[in-house]
């Protein structure tokens, strides 16, 4: 699923980044105006994903619901799924604005509707929100907003709507409804007892204040009505977790897109392992790419993982290769029944397959300097690049969704790119994660991140992993641009540490160089979580400065 | 867009499948195939006209092309078979007893069908397409599929648009075979009372109560709203998106090569050379048939290859790359001559001749490969207006295959020769295609099935088929339907070349055959000899 294309890079002055050009040669991009039709973008085809030119205007993601009914999880999910693929978004929760409007939550009263100054505030936050949405979409590049609030009046939702029409954004809504209650106590559970509006309470208040925060939402409440009065909106109702979907008028690619996605993640428990292939010949010799057998610590590792998977008795656990023989091996070696997907073969290194780094600095000096400035963007010549492989994982990831217990035998590359998804890692990160041989990392999906466990079987293996070269100062204009994860979507900082309230007339805060910080996951509670092996693990510990994870 | 292949094969219920001597044949599942682990009958639901054949015979193409050998089962098929001649509506009234038990019978028949198909047959998906309207009949179908431990999954088309429904009326009840000739304004007519019959009895889908532990989408209005309830598995979602992304709208599609290159002179495979001189000359050509067309919003696409892109360039408009619309990657026989494969690779070059559509170069892909790439591009093809594709002849061959319902066997022997642009309008339940030669030479790049060898039958039998030939089972209507209870089901062991041809006509693809130099057009209405040559 790959179109390269322009646009983004057309309506973004100021990104003449010197990649390469595309072995391809050059073209001309999509129009978006049509002044904007200058050939001299060229350059910057690669920069945007095929997601990202599917989508020809910004697009509000409005959500609508009572408390605790997923609408923050949907959000948060979707925005690193579209992130991920590509186009860039970000949330806007309203709660946040609120929290920071109001320092200290007192009760459900702040949520009466007659509670008439309270409910001042809450629209002012609104307002605020909606100002940034703008700021977001219009000047910092980004093209999804998502507006997670309960937005349950149609008041409120025809406030967003002439918003929208005013800024030519177009809308979708996300309506989650749910009237099962164990559902709804499970999620208070998982995500609101440690909300910041709770402190230190304990379980049982917290339960009880917010039930009857629902119900202060409830008096109110005008669900999106598809026979008449929102019949020409574009939405989907997400009915009970997913049991049922109305979908009314999708109006372009993305958001059928956005549907499908919905459509497929599913709340269940269930466990993601992804490892490498065992320790191949190529390995040894310092090569990459090719297609070469499994060494004797390879065939070590295969026979390691087979206990590894034994002594777990995991139940129904699939298992997935690529088909590259060193992959395929190393399944074959756990004896028992498994899928070979040639989506997953490893990332095509064109006329540098099978050569070592060595020799690709000696033969390509160029092609080596452009890798080290823009790893993620680059594309071996006849070959792939970072982004090629995101678009080519789609699919898997799609299915990892929809599965139970998964066992992904893959490729240093195609790990990246998987381990990106579900860690939410930026592009810029994203290459240099470190995924070394013979380890296995187990990913549980919890409350809005996703728990990492890591497991070294301890066999022997050469280290693959080449770091971000520090020498080389990486782009300064072009990392702006460059696809974010969702907690620093393009170049806006994060929401918490922004003067929300007073940000109306002040500019953007764009980070010129992107710091440091930038790749820092700033909001703790929203982190995946970490346990396991602590030395390990520091390694995929979001507070992990430039180089990405690891020691 | 996946390749997924299984060996050892993963589907619960067949343990004493695991052999590994299944190695040879793993090329034979397709990743979309393998998703599907028990076999689905999908139940159409709705009054007459609402386009349930419509995209009964759409879906039915597309998990066939995708590689899930899929087939229709439309119960007004066996009812004509039963009852010769339609006098009117009268048949269709619900206290008319004596049509009644006929029709009932006819669906028990088809049920039987269904049930060889999936059991017998290979068949992974039938699709139902009657009006399924009451309760009760819905009822035998979900114990028919309880005791076979078939999955169902229901698509109700709901539609109370008046304009919609004469529409479709016009457009494809007009036709039909109950209505030999009877004229336009007494058909519609005797139609509407026909639907009025349908309509005393309807029961609706109830997703609130009554059906809300069914699996289902209901499609209103004819795509504008969507109900989805209980989604069970990979297919079913594959099935929704699908649905959720055909529009009927009038678009056309227009697809060709690159123009000819430098390696298409050299006989060379592959590669990424430029334009040749004739190659050039034929994109300037493109430009002025577009221009002549005064095609509107025209959309251009080429693949990430230089002379696709070079092709595209000259046109002066803009346009996109896709890499996934590179051609087939020839592994280690790219930028060689056949001659050359046949020299350095002679195992390679008759094992291709043998399974061409199966057969993945080493280190490169295979044609099945290609179809799961191009899936992406097919369905936004379905989501866009006017597309113009300047691709490479594999790739033209997939995506023609799509729209033309063609199996497996023909798939990689499709004509597509280098300066012709086929227009693709879809039109009923088919596709129109015409030819357009724009009249600058190049060479002939097209290598013909061999003859002389006898293809492995065996394996012939697996191969996915298109829709109107699913498997290894005949076409509906050439089946004695109502006697067929307890006939063992159709097989043909060598695959007859009539396999090969559309078997019912007025649901084949219209060709129109001529070379339209300069751009006149003239529709044909069908062919049905000889299914698709230049």
């Amino acid at each position: 699923m790959t179109s390269a294309t322009a646009r983004f890079a057309l309506d973004s002055p100021g990104t003449d980044t010197p990649l390469r050009s595309s072995p391809a040669g050059s073209h001309t991009a999509m129009q978006a105006k049509s002044s904007d039709k200058k050939t001299e973008s060229r350059a910057n085809e690669k920069q945007c994903s095929w997601a990202s030119h599917m989508t020809n205007s910004s697009t509000m993601i409005v959500m609508i619901g009572l408390p605790a009914r997923g609408k923050t999880y949907m959000s948060k999910k979707l925005t690193r799924y579209l992130n991920w693929i590509g186009v860039p978004t970000k949330v806007f929760n309203l709660g946040e604005y609120r929290r920071e409007a109001v320092q200290s939550y007192k009760s459900y009263d702040f949520f009466r509707h007659d509670n008439e100054e309270a409910m001042r505030i809450r629209k002012h936050c609104a307002l605020v929100a909606l100002q940034d949405v703008k700021m977001y979409l219009n000047d910092e590049g980004g093209q999804i907003a998502v507006f997670d609030a309960t937005n349950t009046t149609r008041e409120r939702r025809d406030l967003i709507l002439s918003f929208a029409l005013d800024n030519a954004y177009k809308v979708f809504f996300v309506e989650s409804i749910c009237d099962d209650p164990d559902v709804i106590a499970e999620n208070i559970k998982d995500v609101k007892v440690s909300s910041p509006d709770y402190p230190e309470r304990d379980r049982e208040s917290v339960m009880e204040d917010f039930l009857k925060r629902i119900e202060c939402y409830k008096v109110t409440y005008q669900p999106l009505d598809p026979d008449k009065h929102d019949r020409d909106r574009s939405f989907i109702q997400v009915i009970n977790v997913g049991q049922r979907f109305l979908v009314n008028r999708v109006q372009d690619y993305i958001q059928s897109k956005i549907v499908y996605y919905l459509m497929n993640i599913h709340v269940h428990k269930h466990s993601i392992y992804l490892c490498r292939h065992g320790e191949s010949e190529h390995n040894v010799e310092g090569l990459i790419g090719g297609d070469s057998g499994l060494s004797v610590h390879g065939k070590e590792f295969a026979r390691a993982l087979r206990d590894f998977v034994k002594d777990r008795r995991m139940v129904d656990l699939k298992v997935w290769t690529s088909q590259l023989k060193r992959s395929i091996q190393t399944a074959e070696a756990l004896g028992v029944a498994y899928e070979q997907w040639k989506i997953l073969n490893e990332i095509d290194a064109g006329v540098c397959e099978e050569m070592s780094y060595d020799k690709i600095k000696k033969d390509y000096p160029d092609e080596y300097a452009s890798r080290d400035q823009d790893k993620y963007h680059y594309r071996y010549p006849g070959g792939e690049s970072y982004q090629d492989l995101v678009q080519r994982l789609e699919p898997v990831i799609m299915e990892l969704e929809r599965q139970g217990n998964v066992l992904v035998i893959c490729h240093q590359a195609v790990m990246r790119c998987l381990l990106a998804y579900f860690l939410d890692k930026s592009a810029d990160d994203l290459p240099y994660l470190k995924c070394p041989l013979h380890v296995v990392l187990k990913l549980t999906p919890v409350a809005y991140g996703c728990k990492v466990d890591m497991f070294d079987l301890k066999v022997a293996a050469v280290n693959t992993h080449r770091n971000r070269p520090l020498s080389n100062p990486r782009q300064h204009v072009a990392p702006a641009l460059l696809r974010r994860n969702s907690f620093t979507p393009l170049s806006s900082q994060d929401q918490v540490k922004r003067p929300r309230l007073f940000s109306v007339g002040s500019p953007p805060r764009i980070p010129l160089p992107p710091s440091l910080a930038s790749t820092r996951v700033p909001e703790t509670q929203e982190q995946e979580e970490l346990t396991g092996d602590q030395e390990e693990l520091n390694c995929f510990s979001p507070g992990d400065s430039d180089d990405g994870v690891m020691k | 867009m996946c390749a997924c292949l299984q060996r050892d094969t993963g589907l619960p219920g067949s343990a004493e499948t695991r052999r590994p001597e299944t190695r040879g044949n793993w090329k034979k599942y397709s990743w979309a195939s393998y998703m599907t682990n028990s076999p689905t009958l999908i139940v159409m639901i709705g009054l007459p006209a609402r386009g349930k054949t419509y995209m009964s015979k759409k879906l039915t193409r597309y998990l066939n092309w995708i590689g899930v050998p899929t087939k229709v089962f439309n119960l007004g098929v066996y009812r004509r078979e039963a009852v010769k001649a339609y006098k009117s509506y009268d048949f269709f009234r619900h206290d008319n007893e004596d049509a009644m038990r006929i029709r009932k019978q006819c669906a028990l028949v088809a049920l039987h069908d269904v049930k060889t198909y999936l059991t017998d047959e290979g068949g992974r998906i039938a699709v139902f397409d009657a009006t399924n309207t009451t309760r009760e009949r819905r009822d035998l179908i979900l114990n028919f599929v309880k005791e076979n431990a078939f999955k169902v999954f229901f698509v109700e088309s709901v539609c109370d648009d008046p304009d919609v429904i004469a529409a479709n009326i016009l457009e494809v009840k007009v036709s039909s075979p109950d209505y030999p000739e009877a004229h336009r304004e007494r058909v519609m007519d005797d139609f509407l009372k026909r639907i009025e019959c349908y309509q005393v009895t309807y029961q609706p889908l109830d997703p609130d109560d009554y059906d809300k532990d069914l699996s289902f989408i209901k499609v209103m209005n004819v795509g504008r709203r969507f109900l989805v309830n209980r989604v069970q598995d990979y297919i079913q979602s594959k099935i929704v998106y699908y649905l959720m992304n055909i529009r009927v709208h009038s678009h056309c599609i227009y697809l060709c090569r690159h123009g000819e290159s430098d390696h298409n002179t050299q006989g060379r495979i592959g590669g990424d050379s430029e334009l040749s001189a004739r190659g050039k000359q034929f994109a300037e050509a493109l430009r002025v048939f577009i221009a002549q067309h005064g095609l509107s919003d025209l959309k251009v696409w080429s693949s990430q290859l230089r002379r696709s892109i070079q092709t595209a360039e000259t046109l002066g408009a803009p346009y996109e790359q896709w890499k996934i619309l590179n051609e087939i990657d020839a592994g280690v026989c790219e930028e060689m001559t056949y001659e050359m494969i046949q020299k350095s690779f002679p195992e390679e070059f008759a094992l291709r001749d043998q399974d061409k559509y199966h057969y993945r170069y080493p280190g490169g892909e295979s044609y099945q490969d290609l179809v799961q790439r191009l899936e992406p591009v097919i369905m936004e093809l379905e989501r866009q207006g006017n597309v113009l594709v300047v691709c490479h002849q594999a790739v033209m061959r997939c995506l023609l295959a799509y729209f033309l319902d063609k199996n497996a066997d023909d798939l990689p022997y499709l004509k597509c020769p280098l300066h012709t642009v086929l227009k693709l309008t879809p039109v009923a339940y088919g596709c129109k295609v015409e030819t357009f030669y724009l009249n600058v030479e190049a060479v002939n790049t097209h290598r013909d099935r061999p003859l002389g060898k006898v293809r492995r039958s065996q394996a012939a039998l697996l191969l996915r088929r298109n829709s109107y030939t699913p498997l290894s089972s005949h076409d509906q209507v050439k089946r004695p339907r109502l006697y067929s209870a307890g006939n063992r089901p159709w097989l043909p062991l060598v695959p007859s070349p009539s396999a090969l041809h559309f078997p019912d006509t007025p649901e084949g693809a219209l060709l129109s055959q001529e070379s339209l130099h300069g751009g006149t057009v003239s529709d044909t209405s069908e062919d049905t000899a000889d299914c698709f040559h230049f």
